[in-house]
């Protein structure tokens, strides 16, 4: 038995972060929804050397759609990673070894980040493969390789607020998908929320950092949406969890 | 060392556990028991800090759960074996843990063998565990930071007897070596082996507690005559009370010495005069779970 005197320290966030992200992959569903991504990337970069027109045939362009194909499946690991605590019921050993909730949110969004970049990195591998084959041009903008790492890393953390505001899988990944679609089914038939939707509508506001035509104002719809669908809800999914019970 | 102060749990107009104290000593093992729904786990989720309290308060090595330095290394809890990702193996479960708690990944192999999990067995994801395994891996994972207090809920639950009997010895070692365990559970006679400390609650509330000596010396004795009529009213002229139970036993809420003597004055011959045991227990017990029964 440890020694009551002595003191334990308790695990650091950097710990928490490199294990929440062995967590998202040492599952079952998390080793082959990475893979899946990954085939996705690969089979899209393929299937655009095949069947692509001849000005797509290049890094850059293999580059954006591998990062299109890639930020579909990528916040499903950020909303699993969350909502298994709750499915799989791991919250009880979770919480139970490190009872400061908010620190194991921290570590589950540093590992999102993480497992964002990651994919930013596979992108441009999977585009580079594909470049060599097809020998198209290697010009790359430096600002797309940042507004990448902003995409991946945004949906990424969407998904764990999502995951965390409602504490339940199917819930949370319905909602994250189908609340874009509402977006622009509202913004397009209804005139009046034509206008919020450039400010809140993530599929809008995102689009602009694939195609890297980022400017202030796309900077600024960019920040709000984020604010709001990040970071509010990311917020009350910490309020929540504060207070809701563990069984 | 464990302390509950008060606890109380409110569930809109419903109580489900209704201010109750107990103390674990260092040395010994506390079997918590009740039926089916009696606040038994929601009490252990209190202790843990996972389930916050409506009022009262519970410590453990004299610090709120929450408060402990790096609580899995003080304290092994096993609240629900069920509880782990049916996807990842049952090495990586207590792998995970490891780093976590930080102590050596070795332990992990350690652990493993001192629950009798194989490694093929560790290989396999806990989604093909037994209930059985499943438990052996709580109580792994509960042992894994090398605690002094642990808490278990139901741990025997889907055990073989050849399990209980291991966990049993398990526990008995565990305090021995001077650590604390609570351990709750809906069957009497599994607590009853092990436990030196009982806690009984039924629908949210104490029923009995104290050393398991003195539940057991003060549920009487059972006594038999060949005149069971006569016996009866020897002992209500005596003042003792009788209740009768089967096949012309009473039991009887006495000294054995009481109740000889009884029946020598009135000149009756005995069949059978023995402690009641767990039989006044065991009623406790059965009166508990029958309310809970008819309530359903």
């Amino acid at each position: 038995m440890t020694a009551l005197a002595q003191p334990i320290p308790r695990p650091g966030l950097g710990r928490l972060s490199q294990i929440e992200l062995r967590k998202m992959s040492d599952t079952r569903a998390g080793f082959w929804l990475l893979l899946t991504i990954v085939l996705m990337a690969a089979a899209i970069v393929t299937i655009t050397l095949i069947a692509g027109n001849a000005d797509d045939k290049d890094f850059t362009s293999l580059f954006q759609g591998a990062l299109w194909v890639v930020s579909i499946l990528l916040p499903v690991l950020g909303i699993l990673a969350v909502t298994s605590e709750w499915s799989q019921r791991t919250a009880l050993t979770t919480f139970a070894l490190v009872p400061e909730r908010e620190r194991v949110i921290g570590a589950k969004v540093i590992a999102a980040i993480a497992l964002g970049l990651g994919a930013v990195v596979a992108c441009l591998l999977t585009a580079a493969i594909g470049n060599l084959i097809v020998g198209g041009s290697w010009d790359l903008n430096s600002s797309l390789l940042g507004n990448a790492a902003v995409f991946e890393v945004a949906g990424m953390l969407g998904g764990v607020a999502f995951g965390l505001v409602f504490m339940n899988s199917a819930l949370a990944i319905v909602l994250y998908y189908l609340l874009p679609t509402v977006w622009t089914i509202l913004g397009e038939t209804i005139h009046a929320l034509d206008k919020p939707a450039d400010w809140l509508d993530t599929s809008r506001t995102m689009q602009p950092l694939v195609d890297d035509q980022m400017t202030g104002q796309a900077w600024a719809h960019l920040g709000t949406s984020v604010a709001v669908w990040v970071g509010v809800v990311l917020l009350i999914g910490l309020w929540r969890l504060r207070r809701t019970e563990l069984k | 060392m464990i302390a509950v102060d008060h606890l109380t749990k409110r569930y809109g107009s419903q109580l489900a556990v209704d201010d109750i104290s107990f103390r674990c000593e260092p040395g010994t093992v506390t079997g918590f028991l009740g039926p089916n729904g009696a606040g038994k786990s929601t009490t252990l989720r209190m202790i843990c800090g996972l389930t916050p309290p409506s009022a009262g308060a519970a410590t453990v090595l004299d610090r709120p759960y929450r408060k402990l330095d790096n609580p899995g290394r003080r304290v092994g809890v096993l609240l629900d074996a069920s509880a782990q990702h049916s996807g990842r193996t049952g090495r990586e479960v207590l792998a995970v843990s490891a780093a976590v708690l930080g102590v050596a990944p070795s332990r992990v192999g350690e652990l493993l063998d001192l629950v009798g999990l194989s490694k093929a067995a560790a290989r396999k994801r806990v989604g093909a565990y037994s209930l059985g395994m499943r438990q052996r891996l709580g109580i792994a994972h509960a042992l894994l930071g090398d605690p002094s207090v642990l808490i278990l809920d139901e741990p025997a639950n889907g055990l073989d007897p050849e399990g209980i009997y291991w966990m049993r010895g398990l526990l008995r070692d565990f305090a021995d070596r001077a650590g604390t365990v609570l351990l709750s559970s809906h069957l009497l006679a599994e607590v009853e082996a092990v436990a030196d400390q009982l806690v009984m609650i039924g629908n949210g509330r104490i029923v009995a507690q104290g050393a398991k000596s003195e539940l057991l010396a003060a549920s009487g004795v059972i006594v038999r005559g060949l005149d069971p009529v006569a016996l009866h009213e020897a002992l209500a002229a005596a003042g003792l009370t009788a209740t009768p139970g089967a096949d012309g036993a009473l039991l009887v809420e006495a000294e054995a010495e009481a109740v000889g003597r009884a029946a020598a004055e009135a000149g009756l011959v005995l069949l059978e005069l023995r402690p009641a045991d767990t039989g006044g227990l065991e009623q406790l017990f059965l009166s508990l779970t029958r309310e809970e029964a008819l309530v359903a």
